[in-house]
């Protein structure tokens, strides 16, 4: 990054917007699409199509935007310094991922303020799986002082499919990155804002009751026999919008038409499990097979979209 | 003579991989120099969480020419098989073979052929390719533009650049530009990535690893253990404290860096209200630090020793800092799951119902756990149940062997319902390594006795043939139900452990058992006790499997004589004393013990000799048809060495009896060795085979009782010597 000279608030040590906004910059100058959240409730960026599906197929892609993401069982009522069930993720992801990723990664680093000949940056194993997208791959947790500030991982697969060519994402946990750039212990401390004084808005001050009042859904007040129906819906119409939109006989048909709606609702079923799983009603023995349901719905949302032009189904015919 | 340096670069590979790895390259490739006719001085293998690198001194610069003889058709033979003959030898006209002739098979052609030697070079780079290609890694991946064509290379992570580089001391060495999937091999490789990015070109390895040491990489992981440990022992004694030393640790943080720089840092001394097992677990399992005590203390300090890879331009202040706050935080949240499993549970009005299977105590937190466990019907295995069934079997047990151990039953029954009630807790679900740990702690804070507090924890021992054996009868009872149910379900569903393959862990159960009984000299059957165990899991499962004991049995003889031949017992001892339906441990290895003492004194190894003595001619005649008498005849002794062996023979055989009835082996033993002289007499002065039918039959029926009384204690046919 040029030096030109950023006011304070703008400056991605003193703010968690600027800590978004320097990356955003970041990314986008590498040739990323920089995207907005994702619209429904999710527990990781990773659930994004932008990602899950986007990794699939032929088409080279690359994305970068923040995820908010819902960890229900991460919930501490707002008295842990460093657990939400609400938090960022910044998610990039790359296809094919370049062969200079790792040198990549480093430069956002180094543009939010961290000097790697003063930070002991850190490329341990964690092989990443998500056993209900039905995806893996091989990377490292991204470690600065000890600290795992984000995840790097080259896709193999995901949606039960493998990936064709590998895909690498990146994703930083900001709340914990922030903490370590502003030095910060409380994470509701964070500077939101950059301001001082009355202007200043913190991150406790935009959420830190919604922490508080999500705990208490999360735990001990959500309706989990709706939640359960819900659960059962929104299987139901994943696999029916699937059905609608398959490819028919006639030649003007040979398309998938509906992945992206029946995705969300995979992404719902998702989300349900894990309020489920947070109000301790599932025995282990289920815990599997709600997983094993959701990847079933996954697997079948990938299938579709490789039916699809985004998916690659004239990539051929556009490349020849 | 020629050096080969090879070094393989890549994206940082997992350090419980790299040894492993650097040693198969090694073996790979010197396997295929040879394999293709080249010898080798030495060769010897290093790695960094970013190379392996491969150094072989004194390469021949080629292989040998290699000359063969290869057979062909007789000169008159068909041009069919004249041609296939050219084609398989590779000459292009008979003119080319020679001709052999045979006194049978008459003139023939005989192809001279003479495999030319290749440059090692050339062998390198035909080889090199295929060996990383297929190289054995636990793991691998694709990854890049190259990853959508079918059959791309698969590396741990991916593979940036090859090194290779051939050439004779003192002179320069060439590249083997072998290439794979577009990575040519070239004498380029990088120093340490931040301290050193730039590209450096080398020779051979002495300069290889003199230019990396410069750029800040230390290629012999066995010297960064030493940088560690030596200088992690510095700081603490310049602190005034310890290291807790941790090989395991100690390689895993010398495979994450390559410039190692040692470092403390600290954290709130109100943190060590945790426990220390939690303490040394979080700061070594998610930071990868060793912790730190007062010489000689039980306890850790709030130091703790990190490992970092740069040499900070602050001289690692920030690093310290850093580190310091991610331990304090994952600490905070040990101190929180340690302060939560102390506490109650939320909804406990839905868990009356597990409660009450198990006389639980709602009122008390590992009892909640204990009856969360049971409600969320957590599987055990999917044929055998959930935990809560496992824990009501291993109660029924306990109970059943708490009559034969003498203990306390409530105990018993107590710590039964609360061994597993930890795996519930969150700092066991954080670390699962702490199961039994944790309970013993939770029971004592929420005030269960000493005998039930160590059971819930020492249930789980031995571990090993090295681990602790719990003595305590309370820990004794719950231990051996917790064994005994595992190897008698996993049996009664057939799932035994075969080969190298014992994912239950079922061999160490079986040793555990033994350990349990031999060294706390307990009378324990173990048919009744599999009936048992066998018994409850009926109940819960009326379809389950009908009888295991015979082939457990079994096992459990197999196990015995693995543990008593580590002992250094004689295996063909043990056969001696092991009768197939042989139930009582304790007893078998006493017989050993005694049978052993007797052998290898003179009169043992001399009635031996004289048994097998009398039992070969006795087998011999058998085999013959020879008649051997029913009974023995007194009346039919010739000799007094007759006489006085029959009579020995009543008077030793009834001591043994006898004493055997007491369990007293020695004094069996010392029965037996009476017959030493007698029978010796007997060989001296008798002739078996007398000319008199009646006679002969009547000592070999002799010979038979030779045979019945040293079987009182051991078949001494099996005993070898």
């Amino acid at each position: 990054m040029t030096t030109s000279p950023l006011p304070d608030h703008m400056n991605p040590k003193r703010s968690f917007q600027a800590l978004i906004l320097t990356l955003h910059n970041y990314w986008a100058d590498k040739g990323c699409a920089v995207l907005q959240p994702y619209d429904m409730e999710v527990g990781a960026g990773t659930f994004h199509p932008a990602t899950t599906l986007r990794a699939l197929g032929p088409k080279p892609w690359r994305a970068a935007y923040v995820q908010p993401s819902r960890r229900p069982t991460d919930g501490r009522y707002g008295e842990n310094p460093n657990r939400l069930q609400h938090y960022y993720q910044y998610q990039v992801i790359l296809k094919p991922n370049p062969s200079n990723l790792q040198e990549l990664y480093l430069g956002s680093l180094e543009a939010i303020g961290l000097d790697p000949l003063l930070h002991d940056i850190r490329f341990v194993e964690d092989d990443w799986e998500s056993p209900t997208l039905g995806a893996w791959g091989l990377g490292w947790e991204c470690w600065c002082d000890g600290m795992e500030v984000s995840q790097f991982t080259y896709f193999q697969q995901v949606c039960g499919i493998e990936c064709s060519p590998v895909s690498g994402e990146l994703t930083y946990g900001l709340e914990r990155l922030a903490m370590y750039v502003q030095g910060v212990d409380n994470v509701y401390d964070l500077n939101f804002n950059g301001r001082d004084g009355a202007e200043k808005i913190s991150y406790g001050d935009v959420f830190l009751q919604a922490e508080q009042e999500y705990s208490r859904h999360n735990f001990e007040y959500a309706n989990t026999a709706m939640l359960h129906q819900h659960f059962i819906d929104a299987e139901k119409e994943c696999l029916a919008l699937l059905a609608a939109g398959a490819p028919g006989d006639a030649s003007n048909n040979r398309l998938h038409r509906c992945v992206f709606p029946a995705y969300d609702q995979c992404i719902k079923a998702s989300h349900v499990f894990n309020l489920l799983d947070a109000r301790g009603v599932i025995s282990v023995t289920e815990r599997q097979s709600y997983i094993l349901r959701v990847r079933t719905l996954a697997k079948a949302c990938g299938e579709a979209f490789l039916l699809t032009d985004a998916g690659g189904a004239n990539w051929e015919r556009e490349a020849a | 003579m020629p050096d080969l340096l090879i070094e393989l670069r890549s994206e940082e590979i997992p350090a419980r991989m790299q040894r492993k790895a650097a040693g198969d390259l090694k073996k790979l490739v010197t396997d295929a120099l040879v394999e293709a006719g080249l010898t080798y001085e030495g060769a010897r293998e290093y790695w960094t969480p970013r190379r392996l690198t491969l150094d072989i001194r004194g390469l021949n610069a080629r292989s040998a020419d290699m000359r063969e003889e290869r057979k062909g058709p007789r000169i008159d033979a068909n041009d069919k098989a004249i041609e296939g003959f050219l084609r398989a030898a590779g000459l292009s006209s008979i003119s080319e073979a020679h001709v052999h002739n045979d006194p049978k098979k008459g003139d023939f052609y005989v192809a001279h052929i003479v495999r030319r030697g290749r440059e090692a070079e050339e062998i390198v780079a035909d080889v090199m390719p295929a060996i990383i290609r297929d190289f054995p890694w636990p793991k691998s991946m694709r990854s890049g533009a190259a990853s959508a064509i079918p059959g791309s290379l698969r590396w741990v992570r991916p593979l940036q650049s090859i090194v290779c580089t051939f050439g004779a001391e003192h002179d320069e060495t060439k590249v083997i530009p072998f290439e794979v999937d577009g990575i040519v091999a070239s004498n380029i490789t990088y120093g340490h990535r931040f301290h050193a990015p730039e590209a450096i070109a080398v020779r051979r390895f002495a300069d290889y690893a003199e230019k990396l040491g410069k750029a800040k990489v230390v290629i012999d992981a066995e010297r960064r253990k030493e940088i560690i440990s030596a200088d992690a022992h510095n700081i603490a004694f310049a602190n005034g404290l310890e290291l807790v030393e941790d090989e395991g640790l100690l390689e895993e943080v010398a495979g994450l860096v390559e410039w190692p720089k040692v470092l403390m840092g600290s954290f709130e001394e109100s943190y060590l209200a945790i426990p220390s097992e939690i303490i040394r677990l979080t700061i070594k399992t998610n930071q990868k630090c060793f912790v730190t005590r007062k010489p000689g203390a039980e306890t850790l300090s709030n130091r703790f020793i990190l490992v970092s890879n740069i040499e900070a331009k602050d001289g690692g202040k920030e690093i310290v800092h850093g580190n310091g706050k991610v331990v304090r935080a994952r600490l905070s949240d040990a101190a929180h799951f340690w302060k939560r499993d102390q506490g109650d549970l939320p909804d406990l009005e839905t868990l009356a119902a597990s409660a009450g299977k198990f006389g639980l105590d709602l009122k008390k937190p590992l009892d909640q756990r204990m009856a969360k466990l049971d409600a969320l019907n957590v599987t055990f295995h999917a044929k055998l149940g959930t935990q809560g069934e496992r824990v009501a079997r291993i109660r029924s047990l306990a109970a059943a062997l708490a009559k034969i151990t003498g203990a306390d039953p409530a105990s018993v029954a107590r710590a039964a319902v609360l061994a597993k009630a930890d795996l519930r807790t969150e700092a066991v679900g954080e670390f699962p390594e702490l199961q039994g740990i944790m309970g013993h702690k939770y029971a004592v804070l929420q005030g269960e006795s000493a005998a039930v507090a160590n059971a819930i924890e020492d249930h789980y021992k031995p571990q090993g043939p090295s681990d602790h054996v719990p003595t305590d009868p309370v820990s004794v009872s719950v231990a051996l139900a917790d064994k005994l149910d595992t190897l008698v379900g996993f049996w009664a569903i057939d799932e035994r452990p075969t080969g190298s393959k014992d994912p239950y862990a079922l061999r160490r159960a079986a040793l555990g058992v033994i350990r349990l009984i031999l060294e706390g000299r307990a009378r324990l059957p173990l048919l009744p006790c599999f009936d048992v165990a066998l018994a409850s899991l009926k109940l819960q499962r009326p379809a389950m499997a009908a009888d295991v004991s015979g082939d457990l049995l079994a096992f459990f003889h197999d196990r015995l004589k693995v543990y008593l031949r580590d002992l250094g017992a004689r295996h063909d001892l043990i056969d001696a004393v092991l009768a197939p339906d042989a139930d009582d441990l304790l007893m078998i290895a006493r017989r050993v013990e005694a049978l052993t003492a007797f052998i290898t004194a003179e009169e043992g190894r001399n009635l031996l000799a004289g048994t097998k003595r009398a039992t070969q001619i006795l087998a011999a005649e058998e085999k013959k048809g020879t008649e051997v008498a029913a009974s023995v005849d007194e009346e039919l002794f010739r000799l007094d060495a007759e006489r006085l062996l029959y009579a020995s023979i009543k008077v030793a055989s009834d001591g043994a009896r006898a004493a055997i009835a007491k369990e007293d082996f020695r004094s069996a033993m010392e029965a037996l060795s009476k017959l030493r002289e007698p029978v010796d007499a007997f060989f001296n002065d008798v002739l078996v085979n007398d000319e008199d039918k009646a006679i002969r039959a009547n000592r070999l029926a002799l010979l038979g009782l030779i045979r019945s009384a040293t079987g009182e204690v051991a078949d001494f046919s099996k005993i070898s010597g």
